[in-house]
């Protein structure tokens, strides 16, 4: 064997051990989907998905917070909301009508029920009956609120698990 | 020169056999994955909820009595139809029939019963908002019992009438036949109803009060049908408690890898949810109609049906409150999503109850995976299902895995026949 053999035969070795370790180090955070690039299924939910339960409305009129009962919310269960609405000022608005709708924005459908605002539970906090989460994963409730005139639009982001 | 090729042929070696395992060992579950697991396991099932639109549903004499109705074949036209013909109790509470056979040919697949009292909607299609209101809906249908609720009426005064008023106090009088003919009901045969509208309207009532009483019992009795622990189930237990020795014993590498593809990449978690392997929800997998049927619009239908359903939660005949009833309250009746939407059926014991689907279209397991695996075109509405991109390899380790979830049931051996 001369020496140009063993040059060949040592550097193969050296990169095959390079790249199986490399390999075995990335494992951990890449998992075993390196074998599939093209069949990863669900987009991965936005990184910086707000996923706050409290938040302004689009045009600003109305900061508009949320929680659920039982909290979570939960999946696949009828559940309420209960909706508290202040004006820009922070005053309580006890006149607001709201409408519910919302979604998965990644599979392209709504919601299985048609939630509604049954009751005014004063100091601008209203009841919601019928939400239901019949998925796993990024949901996105969006709040159609009108209050006199004033008229605006809120978006909550949430994974429900 | 023959050192430095043993050191190299070794080295190589080594190298090879620490990828191979570091490829083939199964990885750890993260927090995350643990918590969909837990999800999944039967120890996450809750107590039975309570049905509020039935005052005897937890009702021990109530459920005897609806036992011995799941299994008298006299409440049928030809008096061999029970509700255990099509829900045979050794068979997990179905028939292994394409389509259900009572006194004629059903156009549907007959479900499970098992698990039923965790769902807020009945039948493929969701027709029905509670398990005593199903009951009451085969026993009436023209091909499935094919009787009338006076012809039950005059049973029950004649052959249960103790059990009756045990349970619900004073049972009518119904021997007058012209008051209460034979054979009348709000059916299909034209007869019987005439002879139905024919009657007046307290004594009509009187007649669909015993009939309600007798799905409330059935209900009572149908509850009860609660499913067991699988492998699957034990393996999460072993997970849980850190046990490794009990996980490799409850499910084999390739059930573990069907696993993982299950709750990630398969998506099948995304209906399949839940300890009971179901959202009890309605989703359009695009299965194709079953052989010489039409097109099935399912929830489309189901909806409308349970919302005019003289039997639903908000209906004279329930016990419940509007309040409890908020699934039917706002329940979504229109929309896209509904057109050939069918119940996600629960997967505990799947693989022992061939064949698939609302209408037994697939006969094998391997059939189900391949319709997954490449989805067609809805035959009507629009498919919910994406290609997958999964391999051969990986389809099989998922019907490995749905083998997984077999397990005897947790029910009473008195449950599984007539009582004696």
């Amino acid at each position: 064997m001369n020496k140009n053999t063993i040059i060949v035969i040592v550097t193969t070795i050296v990169t095959v051990l390079v790249v199986l370790g490399v390999i075995v180090i990335l494992m951990p955070m890449i998992g075993p989907r390196y074998l599939h690039p093209m069949m990863m299924g669900d987009e991965p939910v936005p990184a910086s998905l707000d996923t706050n339960t409290s938040g302004l409305s689009d045009g600003g009129l109305f900061a508009v917070s949320w929680t659920s009962d039982p909290p979570g919310p939960p999946l696949s269960q009828v559940h309420t909301w209960t909706i508290h609405v202040e004006n820009a000022d922070g005053q309580p608005v006890t006149d607001a009508s709201i409408f519910v709708d919302g979604g998965m924005p990644q599979h392209g459908h709504g919601l299985p029920t048609s939630p509604q605002v049954t009751e005014n539970l004063g100091s601008g906090d209203y009841l919601v009956e019928g939400m239901k989460f019949q998925m796993p994963g990024w949901w996105q409730v969006r709040l159609n609120i009108s209050s006199g005139t004033q008229r605006d639009t809120v978006t909550f982001n949430l994974t429900v698990q | 020169m023959k050192r430095v090729t043993w050191i190299a042929g070794g080295a190589l070696l080594v190298a090879a056999t620490a990828a191979a395992w570091f490829l083939s060992r199964p990885p750890a579950w993260s927090d995350e994955e643990v918590a969909t697991l837990r999800a999944l396991w039967i120890g996450s099932l809750p107590a039975l909820p309570p049905d509020p639109s039935n005052a005897v549903a937890d009702d021990a004499a109530a459920a005897a009595f609806g036992q011995a109705l799941f299994f008298d074949t006299r409440f049928s036209a030809n008096g061999k139809v029970a509700c255990a013909t099509c829900h045979v109790a050794p068979l997990l509470f179905q028939d292994s029939l394409p389509l259900g056979q009572g006194v004629g040919t059903m156009t549907r697949r007959t479900q499970t019963i098992i698990g039923t009292s965790y769902s807020p909607w009945q039948f493929w299609d969701g027709r029905k908002d509670s398990q005593w209101a199903q009951a009451l809906g085969p026993l009436e249908s023209a091909v499935e019992h094919g009787g009338t609720r006076t012809q039950y009426a005059h049973l029950i005064d004649e052959e249960y009438r103790l059990q009756y008023e045990t349970v619900f106090g004073a049972l009518p009088d119904f021997s007058d036949r012209t008051r209460f003919p034979e054979a009348a009901g709000p059916v299909d045969d034209p007869a019987a109803r005439a002879a139905w509208e024919a009657m007046a309207e307290p004594d009509r009532d009187a007649v669909t009060q015993v009939y309600v009483n007798m799905g409330k019992s059935i209900e009572a009795y149908e509850r009860q049908i609660i499913p067991g622990p699988s492998r699957f189930d034990a393996y999460v237990a072993a997970l849980l408690s850190d046990d490794r020795a009990g996980m490799a014993e409850a499910l084999t590498d390739e059930e573990v890898a069907g696993l993982r593809l299950f709750i990630g990449r398969g998506q099948c978690i995304n209906c399949h949810n839940g300890p009971l392997f179901t959202n009890n929800e309605f989703h359009n997998t695009g299965v194709p109609a079953g052989a010489g049927l039409p097109v099935d619009a399912g929830r489309a239908s189901g909806v409308q049906q349970v919302l005019e359903d003289e039997f639903n939660c908000l209906s004279q005949w329930s016990d419940a409150a509007p309040a409890d009833c908020a699934e039917l309250r706002f329940v979504t009746s229109e929309g896209e999503q509904l057109a050939g939407a069918f119940k996600v059926p629960t997967l505990r014991n799947v693989a022992e109850r061939a064949p698939y689907m609302h209408a037994g279209q697939f006969a094998t397991l391997a059939e189900v995976l391949s319709h997954y695996r490449h989805p067609p075109p809805a035959p009507v509405g629009h498919t919910e299902l994406e290609p997958l991109g999964l391999t051969a390899v990986e389809v099989a380790q998922l019907e490995a895995f749905l083998r997984a979830l077999s397990g005897p049931l947790s029910v009473a051996p008195a449950l599984l026949i007539p009582p004696q």
